[in-house]
């Protein structure tokens, strides 16, 4: 792989680009689902080729071939080097990078056991078994099963005399029982719901999923469902489960901080931002418990965003987003941050595959635990409600409106959860909401989440983040909007 | 669509596509490579489905191309029938070794699963009605005149103080599907796609299009209406939320209206999942809402035959807010006791199958005109970040976008800020007041159909965001 990214480089050079990185990446996945007690996807797939990206009379070109031969490659590299000619056409200022070192390196995420390894009837078998486990439960409508593995080898070399082979080994699993009865359909999902949990590693996270243990419990929940309250509209204090705070922090604090978005380069599509350059320590973006990092590095922790490099060869790093409530980073590239007056790049450009630019990319942006058991927190709550699960998700083009609803929620009185409730909803102003955080749930009920699914980019790219939360509490939220006729 | 030549500007002698498709005789060539080793693998039913796709997108931002693409990739899908058991596996690496490897996986797949009593055996060779969607002036357009393009766009946005930001997209496809029982389809498309924001102070708006022949829009007028709109968005005015006469343009139907395809599907009807679910052939929508999937409908794109080669039928699916037909893969078909109506996803999977080529049958009125005949309203541009909220009542909610006009005594009077909607699309499609010509519509949430503009009583708005 190296012989074809340095002919690539080669060409570049020859042809005139003052700068060139270029990927070789081998995909490799497996899709395995179940529906009703029987396998509905079952498919492996790979794909391999080389993308290269060039800077030329200071103007960016890209291009991509699956042609891996000395000719194919060097044909890309022409393209790339005649696509940035065009580019000059429409430039403004010469393309700048800010200064990073090369690297020679080698590295490989942790995957205790290959998925790829594991016996395809063992993977079918359990997903079956957790099928019947949840069609057991009478009223049940429909069970839906799935595995999801990925493995990634990805060769990077850089003009400026980087070469770095990265291995990443991803799984994920879920399970989702629906009830339709009357005129509503509900559903519950576990361990989270659009695909389940998702990592960095390996089979071991199938195995403690342990889908067939929970499996009767959320379907006894998506009947049950049917015959709770409804979610009421007021005021009210909030706790949200890890996996849904997840999903707040991924759109309220990880979309915003993506410098891309603040300069304007996705105003066309993905949105801008309410985060203007003027924000940076100037802002309160949440209360002073409230502390946020974007952290690549593997001691984080095995989440989506998790590597030694990005997708430009710059090494893994910890960002400051948000200290002591207060909003102090962003999500930044070598291009953006030149722009802006950093030292070095936030290394956050990741590539869905070889075909695709490096964009900027959430990493690991993960809200730090607190104090707090979920235990006294709803013991210290005379009048809430407990969400989990995200149902939907939507928020505004510059990240200030948002709407969530979840699967579930659960009224507190006194202390104590009452009763259950359906149609959760809750909707607010981000900087208003995250001020409004007044407890975080400690290090032993922090998981780092995996949101497989986040789309951004034309051509659309998939990319997997992640997201460590623990269960939170906010005060005087606005709640069951989304089901309100008023 | 006759494609008119709206943009000479936009030439494509200067430079015809470094890289061209293979001919169809090179796909052939693949899939009765795969289909012979199979035979001598012993694996007794396999299908092949061959994708090349070149594409390229001209990105801009800040009146300057900040990104620029191209992609040139081919894949080999092969699956396999093996003692009521089927997998699938994809590769793009077409050497015989490979092809072979990846058979092999196929039939290993297959076989560490139970046998599937439902399972079909492969369908037989298909007649198919021709469709021409290739454009060569489309398929040899090239970077430089993207960025000339994008360049005159920018430079419209420079001259009247405005920031521009889009694409400018061509590209061209073909897919080959062929199996052991004879069958063999194929088809061959080009697309182009202009898609343009202009800022003007805090204020946005936009316009898109998207075609076979990119001579089908003209980039610069386009680049106007976002401009012209971005300037009458400026200071805009806070509403109250609540119940609000609104006109939809196009591209703002369709994201809304599009959440509905997978409703439409037999499966999802079986599973119980589906919004029709009880409700067929009784009265749901307005009477003047009908809903066909027409893949030859002269705006729409895509192939003429599904994921397992069965030709696509027109299908009513909404007759006069009736909800009437459905659309069937072989499998749901054999379960409703009905016929297929070549829509299937390619096997295996879950979801069964989806009309892709909706046309939601239009009227005569115009925008100018429900503007005028609108006493208080708003105008709709574009929606934003829609997601279901009941999947039974086909609730949605989102954000609208780029431009949101109050309109007062039938004339758009100011812009007003962004509204979040929570908003039953069965209820709406039971509101349309007033419905103009469908044309060929593209947004960000749902793919291209053919819609019209709507003026719809009693959208509910439910809060207002801070732009």
């Amino acid at each position: 792989m190296w012989d074809y990214c340095g002919h690539s480089l080669d060409i570049a050079r020859l042809r005139g680009a003052t700068y060139a990185d270029v990927r070789v990446m081998h995909l490799r996945q497996r899709d395995l689902t179940t529906k009703s007690g029987e396998v509905g996807t079952l498919g492996q797939s790979e794909s391999i080729g080389l993308g290269i990206r060039v800077v030329v009379s200071g103007a960016w070109g890209f291009a991509s071939t699956d042609q891996l031969t000395r000719e194919g490659v060097a044909a890309c590299a022409a393209q790339a080097v005649s696509i940035a000619k065009a580019s000059a056409l429409a430039k403004k200022e010469d393309v700048q990078l800010a200064a990073e070192p090369s690297y020679v390196d080698s590295w490989q995420g942790p995957c205790q056991k290959d998925p790829f390894e594991i016996p395809l009837e063992a993977q079918i078998d359990l997903l079956l078994k957790a099928d019947a486990a949840m069609r057991q439960i009478k009223g049940v409508t429909l069970t839906e099963t799935d595995m999801q593995f990925r493995k990634i080898d990805s060769w990077f070399a850089s003009s400026a005399a980087s070469k770095i082979h990265q291995r990443r080994v991803l799984s994920g699993c879920g399970i989702v029982a629906t009830c339709f009865k009357g005129d509503a359909i509900q559903k519950r999902s576990y361990p989270n719901s659009f695909g389940g949990q998702h990592i960095l590693g390996g089979y071991e996270l199938i195995e403690a999923m342990d889908l067939i243990k929970h499996a009767p419990q959320i379907a006894e929940e998506a009947v049950a469902l049917h015959s709770a309250a409804q979610c009421p509209e007021k005021k009210s204090t909030l706790i949200l489960g890890g996996s849904q705070l997840g999903l707040q922090i991924h759109e309220s604090v990880g979309h915003p901080i993506e410098l891309d978005r603040v300069l304007g380069q996705e105003a066309n599509f993905a949105g801008t931002s309410f985060l203007t350059l003027d924000k940076l320590n100037h802002l309160r973006y949440a209360s002073p418990i409230v502390n946020v990092v974007a952290d690549a590095r593997p001691a984080h922790g095995p989440g989506l965003g998790t590597f030694a490099y990005d997708d430009e060869g710059v090494p893994a790093q910890c960002i400051d987003v948000i200290r002591d409530g207060e909003f102090r980073g962003y999500l930044s590239s070598r291009e953006t941050a030149h722009l802006v007056g950093l030292q070095r790049s936030g290394g956050t450009m990741r590539t869905e595959s070889w075909n695709r630019l490096p964009m900027i990319r959430m990493t690991n942006v993960s809200l730090l635990p607190g104090t707090w058991t979920p235990e006294n927190l709803i013991a210290d709550t005379d009048d809430g409600i407990f969400m989990e699960t995200n149902r939907s998700w939507s928020i505004d083009d510059r990240r200030y409106q948002f709407q969530f609803s979840t699967e579930i929620a659960w009224e507190i009185k006194g202390g104590k959860k009452v009763r259950m409730l359906k149609n959760p909803s809750y909707s607010g102003i981000t900087t208003e909401f995250w001020n409004s955080c007044d407890a975080i749930c400690n290090a032993d009920h922090w998981v780092l989440w995996g949101t497989p699914n986040c789309g951004k980019g034309q051509p659309m790219q998939t990319m997997g983040t992640g997201h460590g939360a623990a269960p939170a509490r906010f005060r005087n939220v606005k709640i069951g909007t989304a089901f309100s006729n008023e | 669509m006759s494609p008119v030549n709206k943009t000479r500007s936009l030439s494509t002698r200067r430079a015809a596509a470094e890289v061209q498709l293979r001919p169809e005789r090179e796909l052939r060539a693949i899939t009765n490579r795969v289909l012979r080793l199979a035979k001598s693998t012993g694996i007794p039913e396999a299908e092949v489905h061959v994708d090349e796709v070149i594409d390229a997108l001209t990105r801009f931002a800040n009146n300057t191309i900040h990104q620029h693409v191209a992609e040139h990739g081919l894949t080999v899908s092969m699956r396999v029938v093996v003692d009521g058991r089927t997998a699938r596996v994809t590769t793009n690496r077409i050497e015989e070794d490979a092809l072979r490897a990846a058979l092999e996986s196929a039939a290993s797949l297959a076989a560490s699963q139970p046998k599937d009593p439902g399972l079909l055996p492969l369908p037989a060779k298909q007649k198919y009605r021709a469709v021409r969607r290739f454009s060569p002036a489309t398929a040899a357009l090239s970077a430089d005149s993207r960025a000339r393009a994008v360049k005159n766009a920018c430079s419209l946005a420079e001259s009247r103080g405005q920031i521009a930001a889009g694409i400018f997209s061509s590209g061209q496809s073909q897919s080959v599907l062929a199996n052991s029982r004879d069958l063999f389809a194929a088809y061959r498309q080009t697309q182009a796609e202009f898609s343009v924001t202009m800022q003007q102070g805090s204020a946005t708006s936009w316009a898109k299009s998207n075609a076979a022949d990119f001579r089908a829009f003209d980039p610069m007028a386009l680049a106007k209406t976002a401009s012209e709109k971005a300037a009458r968005a400026e200071n805009p005015a806070e509403l109250a939320p609540g119940r609000y006469t609104v006109i939809l343009e196009p591209a703002a139907v369709l994201d809304l209206v599009g959440f509905l395809f997978y409703d439409f599907a037999a499966t999802a009807i079986q599973d119980q999942r589906s919004c029709f679910s009880g409700r067929l052939g009784k009265p749901l929508l307005g009477k003047n809402i009908t809903i066909t999937d027409d893949v030859y409908h002269p705006e729409q794109l895509g192939a003429p035959f599904d994921g397992e080669g069965i030709p696509r039928q027109r299908v009513i699916l909404v007759d006069n807010g009736v909800p009437r037909n459905l659309v069937y893969s072989r499998r749901s078909a054999k379960k409703a006791g009905t016929r297929p109506t070549g829509h299937a996803f390619a096997l295996p999977n879950e979801y069964g199958e989806a009309p892709m080529n909706l046309v939601i049958g239009g009227g005569k009125a115009s925008i100018d005109q429900m503007v005028a005949g609108t006493d208080r309203g708003l105008l709709v541009t574009r929606l934003w970040y829609i997601r279901e909220l009941d999947p039974y009542e086909k609730v949605m909610t989102g954000m609208t976008r780029d431009g949101l006009f109050l309109v007062e005594k039938g004339k758009v009077s100011r812009s007003v800020r962004n509204f979040r909607f929570n908003q039953s699309v069965l209820q709406m499609l039971r509101n349309v007041e007033a419905l103009g010509p469908a044309r060929r519509a593209t947004a960000e949430e749902s793919f291209e159909m053919v819609v019209p503009p709507m003026k719809i009583n009693d959208f509910h708005f439910s809060e207002v965001t801070k732009f």
